[in-house]
This record gives structure tokens, C-alpha cells and sequence, in this order.
């Protein structure tokens, strides 16, 4: 979906705001919401459907709101959305014992036991498509109809525009774009400057170089 | 967390961010930690997670991981070559070398700056940052003037953090659409070169690793 969290090309917030020595939480509740969001991902879905239900938000509130606040905007909404409330009780909790192995391991989000053969290679020249799902997507508005050069191949990834909505993980190949700075925002962007940025094969075309 | 060696104290004439103003109302943050509370008390109770594995978490994030992490990444590659080339080469592998793996660091790419481009990290749909060598990101970060300008103007943010780059050198900005996550190898600084890995540990700053800072010359004050 358009929303307003697809920030990217906007001038409107004025200077980077800064705080010296900001600590790492400002608040205890903001340590709670980032473990629940952070544990709650078995029941309640991907990290996807965390962001998307982030995107869901009103643009006012997301904008007056801190990132912690997204964060449990997503939680209690996909809580609700899941029925956890009336769902039974999981047999077998997250406890701490597993807790290190957890942030250690990680959660790849690559599939490599997917047969998915790149249609591009590095070098090759393609078109950001100009796609307006009203989903989830990780298409930003301001790559759409760019013309860029595939810099690198990430392997095969889960496609966040189905797993945001439990429809699977979809793995595809995912590229690293690059698009000069005059291609996305025009004769006045330095000359030089560029711009990389991850996207799946679905949203590329080959463009004529 | 390890912000003691971040010397980028020099913005505290910045006016306040109003969203973190905000957050220290009574009223506002009573509703907030009523609604936590709850929540909190709901993922329990489905047996989801115990108190004690969030706690463990926090824990983790808050006192364990930070940018000391990256910061040593960063000295072994400019002490060590073979390290350097494993490092640009599968920053995910090269990385894991020194214990670092794990959430939000799942695949690693390292960029290098150079005297001919500057390389610069941001999300600018949500906020991805690597936390296993960086740790939490700094609200900035997370914040609408960063993540919308950072792409269209990097030089004026840049500027903003003091670092003023000239028209021959390419900026490269690297937005973190996807699960890939950036991590900046910053320029050695002048006059380090008779530094051991430890005390060059101790001239990385998070800023730096995230592109918006060059390291400042070794003797000069900060």
C-alpha cells in the first residue's frame, strides 16, 4: 500500500534530530514492547505482518507516534487480527534458557532449497516496475519506473509481499539495484552520487541499456 | 550500551525532539504503559512467552550488544588483509569469524569507504540496522528527517553530522529494503598507523559505521 511510512524522497521533517548520550531505551515500557515484538513473531505471524500491520496505522499517528509505539500498534493489532484473546493456550512458552541461542541463531530469510534460476545477472540494466499493490510491499514509491543496474545477487529470499499476508514465503531472487542519484530524483542530484537498494525479482523488468 | 567511544557529542544546540518531549507527559505515558501492561499480560497468559524470556532479551539488547561489536569488525580489517577481503567479500561469514551472528545480522554486506566514495546506510521504510555489530539504532535513525531525506539529499544530512564531502567523491546510499543488512567500513583514521587492534577498536564510532561520520584524525580534539 501508498502509506506514509514510505518516507523516502520527502523533505518536509527539517534537520536530523539528535540526542547526546541517548540511551538505548527511553523507557521501561519501551523494553517491554521490544521483547514481545520481538518473541510474539511464532503466533502472530512473520515480521512482515509486524510491518505491514505498522503501515496500516493513520498517517497522523504514525507520524506523532515514537518507533516503540509502532511497534505496539503492530503487536495488539495482529493480536486482535489472530483472535489471540480466545485462542487456547500454547503448550510449551518461549522461557529464557532459549533466549541467547534465539538472538545468536537468527532468522535467515533465505531458502536455498529453492530451485529459483536469476533472470539477471550483475551488469544487467532493469526497470523498477511501477507497482501499486494494496499490500504489503518493499517496493518504495520513489524507485518505481527508475531505470537501475543489477550490482549484485542476495540468493533467494521469502517475498515479503505474500508472507505479509500468510499467503507463503514465495522465495525469489533478490538483487542489489543500483540507481543513479539523476535517475531518481533528477538534473539537479550531484552528478556522482548513487543509490543501492535491495529488490526481489518481481519488481524488475529488463529495461533496454 | 557502547556509545562511551561515539564522540559525536558536537548537536547540543539541537532543538529537542519533540517526539521524545512528548513521551515524558504524565497522561500519554500512564495510557502507553497501561496498554504494554496489558498486552504483556495477554502474551503470558496464552503462553506465549514467560516474563523471564522477555527480561533475558532486554537484557541482551540493552547491555550486550552495541557498536564495540562493529567496532572491532572494523579494526581487525584494517589491521588484518586477509581479514579485509573475507570481510568485503562475505561480511556475513567474516563477521561470525568473531562471534557476531544472530537477529537482524542474518546477511551481512560491508561497504568500504574510500578517499573516492562515501558510503551511507539507512531504512527508509521501517528502520532495519544490523544489531549484532551495531546494536539498537539510535532514535535519529528511526525518525521521519532521516529516513526520507538521507536518500533524495545525502549531502545536507551528512552536513548535518559534519561531514562535508566534495563533488569527486561518490556517495553511495544504501537503503535496507530487504533482509540485507550494511555495515560501513569507515577510512582509517590520519595517524593511527601506529595504533594496535585495541586502541583502533576504541576510535570506531557508531556514526561512523553507519556512514554519516568520518573518523577524525588520531591527536585532534573532539
Amino acid at each position: 500500500m501508498n502509506g506514509i511510512h514510505d518516507l523516502g524522497g520527502l523533505t518536509c521533517f527539517g534537520p536530523v534530530l539528535r540526542e547526546a548520550d541517548e540511551p538505548v531505551f527511553h523507557a521501561d515500557w519501551e523494553r517491554r514492547v521490544f521483547a514481545m515484538m520481538m518473541l510474539s513473531g511464532g503466533t502472530l505471524g512473520p515480521i512482515d505482518s509486524y510491518r505491514h500491520a505498522i503501515e496500516r496505522m493513520g498517517p497522523v499517528e504514525y507520524l506523532q507516534t515514537t518507533y516503540y509505539e509502532h511497534w505496539l500498534a503492530a503487536i495488539e493489532r495482529l493480536s486482535a487480527e489472530r483472535g489471540l484473546a480466545d485462542a487456547p493456550r500454547a503448550p510449551q512458552p518461549l522461557d529464557a534458557d532459549i533466549i541467547d541461542a534465539i538472538v545468536a541463531g537468527g532468522m535467515p530469510s533465505t531458502r536455498d532449497d529453492v530451485d529459483c534460476t536469476p533472470r539477471f545477472a550483475v551488469g544487467d540494466a532493469v526497470l523498477a516496475k511501477n507497482l501499486n499493490p494494496p499490500g504489503h510491499t518493499r517496493l518504495p514509491r520513489y524507485v518505481r519506473g527508475r531505470r537501475g543496474m543489477i550490482a549484485a545477487l542476495q540468493g533467494n529470499h521469502v517475498f515479503p509481499d505474500t508472507a505479509a499476508h500468510l499467503r507463503g514465503e514465495n522465495p525469489q531472487p533478490l538483487y542489489s539495484v543500483r540507481f543513479s542519484a539523476r535517475e531518481l530524483w533528477g538534473p539537479d542530484a550531484a552528478a556522482n552520487d548513487c543509490l543501492f537498494i535491495d529488490l526481489w525479482e518481481s519488481y524488475l523488468e529488463a529495461s533496454p541499456s | 550500551m557502547s556509545d562511551h567511544h561515539d564522540h559525536d557529542h558536537d548537536h547540543h544546540g539541537a532543538p529537542p525532539n519533540p517526539y521524545l518531549e512528548k513521551r515524558r507527559s504524565g497522561v500519554e505515558t500512564a495510557v502507553l504503559e497501561a496498554r504494554v501492561k496489558k498486552m504483556e499480560a495477554l502474551l503470558i497468559d496464552k503462553g506465549l512467552v514467560t516474563a523471564a524470556a522477555l527480561d533475558r532479551l532486554v537484557e541482551i539488547y540493552e547491555h550486550d550488544l552495541g557498536p564495540l561489536n562493529g567496532a572491532r569488525v572494523v579494526a581487525k580489517a584494517w589491521t588484518d588483509p586477509a581479514y579485509k577481503e573475507r570481510l568485503l567479500a562475505d561480511g556475513t561469514a567474516a563477521i561470525a569469524e568473531l562471534g557476531m551472528s544472530g537477529l537482524q545480522g542474518e546477511h551481512m554486506v560491508v561497504v568500504e569507504n574510500t578517499p573516492a566514495v562515501h558510503n551511507v546506510v539507512v531504512c527508509t521504510l521501517c528502520s532495519c540496522y544490523p544489531w549484532p555489530v551495531l546494536g539498537l539504532p539510535p532514535s535519529w535513525y528511526k525518525d521521519a528527517p532521516y529516513r526520507s531525506r538521507v536518500v533524495i539529499d545525502p549531502r545536507s544530512v551528512l552536513a548535518e553530522f559534519g561531514t562535508e564531502l566534495g563533488p569527486e567523491v561518490e556517495v553511495r546510499v544504501w537503503d535496507s529494503s530487504a533482509e540485507m543488512r550494511y555495515l560501513v567500513l569507515p577510512e582509517r583514521p590520519a595517524g593511527s598507523a601506529n595504533l594496535d587492534e585495541a586502541a583502533l577498536t576504541n576510535l570506531v564510532t557508531r556514526d561512523a559505521m553507519i556512514g554519516v561520520t568520518r573518523l577524525p584524525a588520531v591527536g585532534r580534539a573532539t
